[in-house]
């Protein structure tokens, strides 16, 4: 969808902004804002670029970055935490060799720290685009990344 | 259709959509198909049963059988069995505890029911078909409120039931909603906080996901008791499903006019529209919660005023937990003194509470306000799953850590509040003592950290120096007077910081001191010296470093 059509679907007013911020990313390829975007949201909503960046920097769940194609959230609260969510870390490092805030070369996963996804009681979690994963271990995380990477022949750079 | 003589029961909500769920329900559909036992046996999909690690769950009804830990392959087998042989499969039964919500008949579903107020439906009706809720008498207490009382009854119901705000603070509701009725105004809103953002705390995700309708009429009572015609559930981004099911129960209210224009005939109007979060702690707080309603940085706002007066969009605006907007169509139906027959004198009704960490069975629970956390931990969540206990932490990251002497204090607001204690959202995180004291601390001030919203300089810079401090003991490296320094700064924090969220670190951090003192102070290493800061006017401004 172009901005245009998205501001039209939810209407202009303030109140809709999160929910127009929601739908562009979810349609911009890299799951970002681009800057180009933004600067046309803003004409459409009569406000100033600076509000919706600031605006959109507030939410974890927002990038004014190109990201990869799978965003990888890991919770890093406390009852992931002592439920070893430090090993999780470790073994994407390992796997992917990208840490809280980096992308893989391949542009295929982001990671980034989250907190409580609400669903401790299969402590340690970790969120990938839309899905939950819980009850973590090292070989557990391997074998989801795999499964991940199996499913996507063609990497975002071929 | 024949009526069918099995219902397979599948819980489906977001812990078991992970391990399955849905391809072993499907799965059973098609062996079911197959096997020409379609209309004999039917499957539903339904919201948790409580404990989370069981597997998927399928629940044989009226037989009371409870098969775990399922995979698809798993499901001919138990079909061909149980249902063309009539014979139970032993081998994938769950042991009796397991889960210890599922009745096994009718006797049990009616003693249960008189134990749960909020989750009574959970695990037992399909969420997305409103026909199951209706059936269970819901929208019952809506109709007679709106037919036949008035709103200042339906008031004096919730206000004698005692009925305390589940989303931490426990203020009482009915007051609540008194406020935001006498408000002068003719647009008034109804929020439902779904933020639910408090580490452990996953209560109200599974509300939603198993009973959602029954948030939806506590809303619409709501609002007839307030004069709302609008209700909002703002929902944290993270919770797919939740959307996914309150965005269908909406649309099924509405189709069979239980929400729009007009309700049951009367002139009440009443619609309800999802809000979506985008990942902020912080906007739990209902003033944030608004902000961010509003398209903004979910900025805390100065309170007076309170929403009650001016809240969404400066409109008169009732803010509550989903878990107290759910538990008000049953006091409708049964009444001010049956809910009060239930807990504690201060605390009346039921409590529902996740307990994780270190125990055999984690998940959720609803028990009678007051019970005790031993009988929390050796009833509910069957025990320590490993090692011996050393300390809980109620009510998630901004709530107070508990010590082995608390073991028997009743959970309740009052008697907790008496013992020097709150008891906060719900959470019951239960660690043993493979978890170091300020390993466990240093976690929590990086969390709040991260969650400041920076609004103001003592969150931020407070936040930033405590991180410090606990990062160092937690490495043993500790300057001497850290701890001293540490107590100063979350005091301070509790007096000055703007909003709760900057004045909560007071709780884990001056609770821990109070059982595990000298295990803190050990992080300290005597030997080393505090770097002089850089400006000699700043010598109180640890910065962190
Ligand atoms: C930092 C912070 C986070 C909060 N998060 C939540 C939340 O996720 N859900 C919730 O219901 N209340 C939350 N609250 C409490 C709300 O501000 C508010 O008290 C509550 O929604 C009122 O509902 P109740 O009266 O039904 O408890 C939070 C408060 C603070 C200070
Ligand atoms: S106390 Fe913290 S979270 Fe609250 S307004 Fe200040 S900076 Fe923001
Ligand atoms: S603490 Fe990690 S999901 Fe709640
Ligand atoms: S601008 Fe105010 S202190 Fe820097």
């Amino acid at each position: 969808m172009t901005v245009q059509e998205i501001v039209a679907k939810r209407g202009n007013a303030r109140e809709n902004l999160l929910q127009i911020l929601h739908d562009l990313q979810d349609s911009t390829e890299g799951n970002y804002l681009r800057r180009e975007d933004v600067e046309v949201l803003a004409r459409e909503m009569l406000l100033s670029v600076s509000d919706i960046v600031g605006t959109a920097t507030f939410y974890t769940m927002f990038s004014l970055k190109p990201r990869g194609r799978h965003i990888i959230r890991l919770c890093e609260s406390p009852p992931c935490y002592i439920m070893g969510e430090e090993n999780i870390r470790e073994a994407i490092r390992e796997k992917l060799g990208i840490d809280f805030g980096e992308t893989t070369a391949d542009g295929l996963f982001t990671l980034e720290p989250s907190s409580c996804l609400g669903s401790c009681g299969v402590a340690p979690v970790m969120m990938i685009d839309d899905e939950l994963y819980g009850n973590l271990t090292r070989d557990k995380v391997g074998r989801i990344l795999d499964g991940i990477a199996a499913r996507e022949p063609l990497a975002a750079g071929a | 259709m024949a009526k069918p003589r099995a219902y397979i029961m599948v819980p489906v909500d977001a812990d078991t959509v992970i391990i399955g769920a849905r391809e072993v329900k499907s799965r059973f559909s098609a062996e079911l198909g197959r096997r020409g036992l379609a209309d004999e046996v039917r499957v539903l999909e339904v919201g948790s049963f409580g404990p989370t690690n069981a597997g998927v769950i399928a629940a044989v009804q009226p037989d009371g059988v409870v098969y775990g830990r399922l995979t698809p392959a798993d499901v001919p087998g138990i079909v061909e069995e149980h249902f063309v042989k009539g014979r139970i499969c032993g081998r994938y039964v769950l042991p009796r505890e397991y889960p210890p919500e599922v009745p096994s008949d009718d006797d049990a579903r009616r003693t249960q029911q008189v134990g749960r107020v909020v989750l009574d439906n959970c695990g037992r009706i399909d969420p997305e078909r409103i026909e199951e809720y209706i059936a269970g008498e819901g929208y019952f207490a809506l109709g007679r409120a709106v037919g036949e009382m008035t709103p200042a009854q339906v008031l004096d119901v919730v206000e004698k039931s005692g009925l305390r705000g589940r989303g931490g603070a426990g203020f009482p509701t009915g007051r609540k909603w008194r406020f935001c009725a006498s408000a002068p105004g003719d647009v008034k809103y109804v929020i439902c906080n779904a933020d639910e953002g408090e580490p452990g705390t996953f209560k109200d995700r599974l509300i939603m996901e198993g009973d959602p309708h029954k948030v939806l009429e506590g809303m619409a009572l709501c609002g007839y008791a307030i004069g709302a015609r609008m209700g909002y559930v703002y929902i944290r981004g993270e919770y797919k499903l939740s959307i996914e099911r309150m965005q269908k129960a909406i649309d099924q209210a509405r189709e069979y006019g239980l929400l729009g224009k007009g309700l049951f005939g009367s002139a009440f109007d009443f619609d309800v529209d999802i809000k979506i979060g985008a990942g902020a702690y912080v906007c739990g707080e209902e003033t944030a919660l608004i902000e961010s309603m509003e398209g903004k940085r979910g900025l805390p706002r100065l309170k007076p005023p309170f929403p009650a007066q001016c809240g969404y969009l400066c409109k008169p605006t009732n803010v509550n937990n989903v878990e107290t907007l759910a538990a008000v169509p049953a006091i409708l139906r049964h009444g001010a003194d049956w809910f009060r027959s239930m807990g504690t004198e201060g605390t009346p009704g039921t409590k529902v509470y996740t307990v994780l960490g270190h125990v055999n069975r984690p998940g959720l629970i609803e028990v009678q306000a007051g019970i005790t956390l031993r009988e929390i931990l050796n009833d509910y969540a069957g025990g320590m799953a490993s090692g011996t206990f050393k300390m809980a932490h109620l009510g998630g990251t901004a709530g107070e850590i508990l010590g082995a002497e608390m073991l028997d204090v009743p959970m309740d607001y009052d008697a907790m509040q008496k013992v020097g204690h709150v008891l906060g959202s719900g959470a019951i995180l239960i660690m043993n003592e493979s978890v170091g004291i300020n390993d466990y601390l240093d976690a929590c001030m990086r969390f709040f950290k991260h969650e400041s919203c920076g609004n103001c300089n003592p969150c931020r810079n407070g936040l930033h120096a405590l991180c410090g401090i606990t990062g160092r003991l937690k490495a043993k490296e500790g300057y001497p007077g850290d701890v001293a320094l540490m107590e100063e700064l979350v005091m301070s924090l509790k007096t000055v910081a703007f909003c709760p969220l900057g004045q909560s670190p007071a709780g884990p951090v001056m609770s821990a001191l109070r059982y595990f003192r000298a295990e803190v102070e050990a992080g300290v290493d005597p030997t080393r010296v505090r770097p002089k800061p850089a400006h000699s006017h700043l010598e109180k401004v640890e910065l962190g470093v």
